[in-house]
């Protein structure tokens, strides 16, 4: 048994690739060592940027020899075949074996292959894992590039270290030769160092200033960092991402902590740390946390800190935690002989110049007011057939308005949450009682007031929500898109020195790309809420009505990320709407940028009408190429736009169904459970929909689920098999008394459901015998209760005079009627409330009853009578289940 | 006088110089003509394809008329030097040659962090790219180090070595001063703003508000055609020159801000076409004799 090490020596490793090419070095290994039936159990792969080294414990001297047989053609086949077959196995023709197969006599050959000294193996194995090596990008280089067929490596590769034991796995890979000497530090360790084997590596590394465990060097780098801050009095605000990426840049990490210049603070903090952490790799500091007392700063009035997008490292909350400190910590990959005083002075000269022009573009982008950085998205394309950023805008303001007006979003009713209710209520905004921002001014009429502001307020939050996008600082830092909308409407301040926007709006520029990812927070507050959903239904359907939906792997506009943006902001925020409607709105705003876009290229639609109004212009119509045709050209496409509005509404529908699906699988809920709630029809509202699926799942899953669910199926193939059609169409209460009134098999049942219950309360219900059996008037005693059951018992008779029912049920087909009579107003009118727990657990009393008629009483009895009347009272309990859930989808 | 590098910023370009010779290297003038960087020199470029050996070593001036700041910002220029190397085919040893060079201007390695970062380059204009590294001193890019994979939409065979200093940069790091116009030109005490402030001052103001719009729009079709010209007449040099032209103008109307974001693909699409035009012009005028003298080179 020997240990087997393996280093590549390259050039500086991009510190991005290096996880993966540890991962790919492993996989390759395995599968050279598999294909020759050797187990690895013990790997260990580690990169530095310039070497990856893998060391695989314990493999033998040599392979085991094996004997492989191989079944070739039945005796008696030409003696070309049996040739052949020799030639592919290796054998003579007097080395093969007859043997029976299905009583056949067929040839086999049986190849002994011989144990391999595991380090030829190894030297066979080498050059196919470089081979075979994928990177990101690779490349060619030096004189064997002179061909394209040269080896590609990430960056030109200088050495291989093979040895097995203590012994060089000798092997050449494009002129490079394995041996057993490296190299060490770049700059700390000069000449060559010899290997001994797998035991000496790292130790000889260590030595010579290359700490080769990655994953030593990230521990180093977390922990000396941490202590460099704290000693100077601060904390390293952590990011495990700048962790590794200095891991991979160094191969002897020395962190060092390093100060800027105070007034940069008066940068946002975002900007600071995506400086420091993008274009420099370096960690940021905060101040030691005080307890409590701060004031809150204007920023983050939610408590909500400055954003942080699920790609943007973590920021320091102005709340709880401590704010930035004017320090760094960068990562050097040197002990310098001035203790890091040139370096720490060189990292802090570049931090200056890099904030510098942060501060410049901060200062710069505030000049001008939002207002007028929108305008320049008129410039800005946002798809060649949806029109510009502009255009984009307008729509998503309409839009962001049309749901609050149409109370899809709404004042947050929360008195926790910031006062909503009108001027008066809530943080005073400074500008409320500015006469320069009039246009979201509370509006007069005293209901709607609180409405209508907010619904100014989210138009006018979405008219800016894209303004940043044209600022300098998003220029340079696109990550930083709406956090910086929402820091320079905040920093925004009109003629009289009063900030221009308040906080709800300032908040929406900010957060209204939210949800990103995952883990990412869901917008909340009504004026984001109302922009963020305005502005994701937008680009869906903008994209849907132009038939550009995404398909397989293929998303390039991300819709799949704003679908789930949207359910999880209906969601949260238990917004009430049908989803047709919001889907039919936001594609109706399309048809104007649709229209324009498709008829760009003979100008604006309104000048080639006038050029046709004038037809004593000629001239114009030749140079514009605009005419009569163009109008027929403007209707043809106008009609197309409007039937593509329409084509869009079902795929949107099915999209968002598609999203809902695959996030409520991940969130653990059973997509039998979901379908079970679709198959109902003609639900559309999300909120209602998902409150349904998770009742139910929470119901199946008791015993009293289970069980009913059994019942069910035995109904419903009973059903089935008798073909009992013409059944009470599975819920919703409404609309069908007509239809299935004049059926034959389930009238009874159908009709009494129809009539309108003389007390809708399930107590009174509960009360009334159903049967048909009984003298409802028997047991009355009390006379206010008379004309309830009279007009009972009246439609009693009204039902037996439809279908004659006038045999006597036996107790279970009785005791069973009894409790659909009780459960299903319960069912209904819990629906109608909307809790589906309840309506639950007034189906579950239908399951001991269920079982029991089943258990006594022969549906298919010998009378035809009894035979319809019990079909039709399953057909019933069918029903009853379905206004619950179509159980018929349900696994299990 | 004996020289120093480290004080003078003539002196660290005659030491870079002297370095490169030694190795080899053609010492070269500058091209004669506005370009954004030392990359567009035809002998980068056009030496770049092809089979022959080829080591040279150049000071470039760059223009780039959006990062004018009217002499205002201590680290921005709209006119600048770049130092370059090229060695094709790229030479094993090319990173310690690389950080040779650095000590003989005076960065000693073991007090200066010394980095190679991952960065590749890609110039859609040239129809080329490349993989290497920005080289760090100190957290400061000083060098662009790439490895030519394509030139002129050709593949590199061999590949070149390309290594551009930023000379103002370095020169800075090496003197320890925060502004560039504080930089000691000559050692003696002139300074690189007492040669160059104005003209930044000058020239950002011409770039960003006085350049007639209209004539560098005449300007850019007529480099345009001209280009076309020479490449019928088969001179792919001149050719090349046009390309370059094209591709400065078209900088120029950026900082004027006369191009908006649709046109500006198109634009670079236009200046693309020269480019590669002239480099397949090149090939296909060269490839006969270069096939004749390398015959394991295929173009």
């Amino acid at each position: 048994m020997s240990d087997f090490l393996l280093e590549l020596r390259s050039e500086e490793i991009p510190a991005r690739m290096q996880a993966g090419a540890r991962g790919e070095l492993a996989r390759l290994f395995r599968r050279e060592m598999e294909a020759v039936g050797l187990t690895v159990s013990e790997l260990t792969v580690w990169s530095t940027p310039r070497r990856l080294a893998l060391i695989a414990r314990d493999l033998p001297q040599a392979t085991e020899a094996v004997s492989e047989e191989a079944k070739g053609p039945p005796e008696g086949a030409p003696d070309a075949a049996i040739d052949g077959f020799c030639r592919k196995s290796g054998v003579t023709r007097d080395q093969l074996e007859l043997r029976d197969v299905k009583g056949r006599n067929t040839w086999f050959a049986v190849i002994e292959k011989p144990g391999r000294a595991v380090k030829d193996v190894l030297a066979d194995a080498i050059p196919a894992i470089i081979r075979d090596f994928s990177w990101p990008k690779s490349m060619r280089w030096g004189a064997a590039s002179i061909s394209t067929e040269s080896l590609r490596w990430v960056r030109p590769l200088s050495g291989i270290v093979a040895l097995l034991g203590d012994e060089i796995v000798e092997c050449e890979v494009h002129g490079v030769t394995s041996g057993a000497v490296t190299l060490g530090h770049r700059f700390h360790h000069s000449g060559e160092i010899t290997i001994s084997g797998a035991s000496d590596y790292v130790g000889k590394l260590r030595a010579a200033h290359v700490i080769v465990d990655h994953e030593e060097r990230q521990d180093m780098i977390r922990q000396l960092a941490g202590e460099a801050a704290r000693t100077a009095g601060f904390a390293l605000v952590e990011d495990e991402g700048l962790v590794v990426e200095n891991a991979g840049l160094t191969e002897w990490p020395v962190p060092l902590l390093g100060r800027f210049d105070r007034e940069f603070l008066d940068v946002p903090p975002e900007v600071i740390q995506l400086t420091a952490r993008v274009n420099q790799k370096y960690f940021v500091c905060k101040k030691p946390s005080p307890l409590q007392g701060r004031g809150r700063s204007a920023a983050g009035a939610e408590g909500v800190g400055p954003v942080t997008d699920s790609p943007h490292p973590p920021t320091p909350s102005p709340e709880g935690e401590g704010e930035l400190a004017n320090a760094f910590v960068c990562t050097a990959n040197i002990e310098s002989s001035d203790c890091g005083a040139a370096i720490v002075d060189g990292n802090r000269k570049v931090l200056a110049a890099r904030l510098a022009d942060a501060r410049f573009f901060w200062e710069q982008d505030r000049k001008t007011p939002l207002a007028e950085h929108a305008k320049k998205l008129a410039r800005i394309t946002f798809h060649e057939k949806l029109g510009t950023v502009a255009d984009k805008v307008e729509r998503v303001a309409k839009l962001a308005r049309w749901l609050v007006e149409e109370r899809i979003v709404q004042s947050s009713p929360s008195p926790m949450a910031r006062g909503t209710s009108g001027a008066g209520g809530g943080v005073a905004s400074p500008t409320e009682s500015d006469p320069s921002t009039t246009s979201w001014s509370p509006s007069p009429s005293g209901l709607g007031e609180d409405r209508a502001r907010l619904a100014d307020l989210a138009e006018q939050a979405a008219r800016l929500c894209k303004a940043d996008l044209v600022t300098e600082m998003v220029g340079e830092f696109p990550e930083l898109q709406g956090v910086m909308g929402g820091y320079y409407a905040r920093a925004e301040v009109d003629e009289n020195g009063l900030r221009r926007w308040p906080d709800e709006v300032a908040d929406a520029i900010r957060d209204h790309y939210k949800p990103v990812g995952q883990g990412d927070d869901v917008p909340t507050a009504p004026v984001t809420v109302a922009v963020s959903l305005a502005d994701k239904l937008d680009t869906l359907a903008g994209f849907f009505v132009i038939g550009d939906k995404p398909s397989g792997s293929k998303d390039p506009f991300a819709l799949r990320r704003a679908e789930l943006g949207i359910i999880r902001i209906m969601t949260a925020n238990r917004l009430r709407a049908g989803w047709n409607a919001m889907h039919a709105e936001a594609s109706e705003g399309h048809y104007e940028t649709a229209l324009a876009a498709k008829l760009e290229r003979y100008g604006p639609i309104l000048s080639g009408l006038e050029v046709y109004r004038y037809p004593d212009r000629p001239d114009q119509d030749e140079e514009y190429g605009r005419g009569p045709e163009q109008i027929l050209d403007w209707s043809f496409e106008a009609e197309r736009i409007s039937k593509g509005i329409s084509a869009a509404q079902v795929p949107l529908a099915d999209f968002l169904i598609d999203r809902l699906k695959v996030q409520q699988r991940e969130a653990g809920v059973r997509h039998d459970l979901i379908d079970a709630v679709f198959a109902l029809g003609g639900e559309d509202d999300l909120v209602r929909l998902l409150a349904r699926v998770h009742a139910l799942q929470a119901f199946v899953t008791t015993e009293d689920g289970a069980n009913l669910l059994a019942g069910y199926k035995r109904a419903a193939n009973i059903l089935k098999k008798e073909d009992w059609a013409n059944q009470p169409s599975p819920l919703q209460g409404s609309g069908r008394s007509d239809e299935v009134a004049e059926g034959v098999g389930d009238v009874s049942h159908a009709t009494l459901d129809d009539s309108p219950h003389p007390n809708p309360s399930p107590e009174g219900e509960g009360l009334l015998p159903h049967t048909g059996d009984e003298d409802p008037l028997e047991n009355v005693d009390d006379p206010d209760m008379r004309a309830v059951y009279a007009a009972a018992a009246r439609d009693a008779s009204a039902r037996e005079a439809h279908n004659g029912l006038s045999y006597t049920p036996e107790p279970a087909e009785k005791v069973l009627i009894e409790a659909l009579d009780a459960a299903e107003p319960t069912a209904a009118s819990a629906i109608e409330a909307e809790d589906f727990a309840a309506a639950m657990s007034a189906l579950a009393s239908l399951r001991m009853p269920i079982d029991a008629f089943f258990e006594e009483v022969t549906v298919n009895a010998d009378e035809e009578i009894k035979r319809r009347a019990r079909l039709d009272l399953l057909a019933r309990f069918r029903a009853a289940v379905h206004n619950v859930a179509d159980f018929s989808k349900i696994e299990g | 006088m004996t020289r120093d590098p480290s004080k003078s910023f003539q002196d660290m370009i005659l030491a870079l110089h002297d370095f490169w010779s030694a190795q080899g290297c053609l010492i070269l003038q500058p091209y004669d003509m506005r370009m954004g960087a030392g990359t567009f020199h035809t002998a980068t470029t056009l030496r770049a394809l092809g089979p022959e050996p080829w080591n040279a070593a150049f000071v470039q001036p760059c223009r780039r008329p959006t990062d004018g700041r009217y002499g205002e910002n201590p680290n921005r220029l709209q006119h600048y030097y770049q130092y370059q190397v090229i060695l094709k085919p790229s030479p094993p040893d090319i990173q310690e040659l690389y950080l040779e060079s650095l000590r003989v201007i005076g960065i000693d390695p073991l007090k200066h962090d010394i980095r190679f970062v991952e960065d590749d380059w890609e110039s859609p204009t040239l129809g080329a790219w490349g993989l290497g590294w920005e080289v760090w001193c100190d957290g400061m890019e000083v060098t662009q180090f790439t490895y030519f994979q394509q030139m002129g939409g050709f593949d590199c065979k061999p590949v070149a070595g390309e290594l551009t200093y930023g000379l103002e940069r370095l020169a800075m790091y090496i003197q320890g001063v925060d502004n560039v116009y504080d930089l000691d030109f000559n050692g003696r005490g002139v300074t690189y703003g007492q040669v160059f402030l104005e003209n930044e001052r000058q020239m950002s103001k011409w770039n960003f508000e006085v350049a007639d719009t209209d004539a560098l729009f005449d300007l850019f079709n007529k480099a345009e055609a001209e280009c076309r010209n020479a490449l019928e007449a088969n001179v792919p040099i001149a050719a090349y020159e046009q390309a370059v032209e094209a591709s400065h103008i078209f900088n120029l109307l950026q900082a004027r801000g006369v191009i908006s974001v649709q046109e500006r693909a198109s634009y670079m699409g236009r200046v693309r076409d020269l480019a590669r035009g002239s480099c397949e012009a090149h090939m296909a005028k060269e490839a006969a004799g270069w096939a004749e003298k390398f015959p394991e080179w295929s173009a």
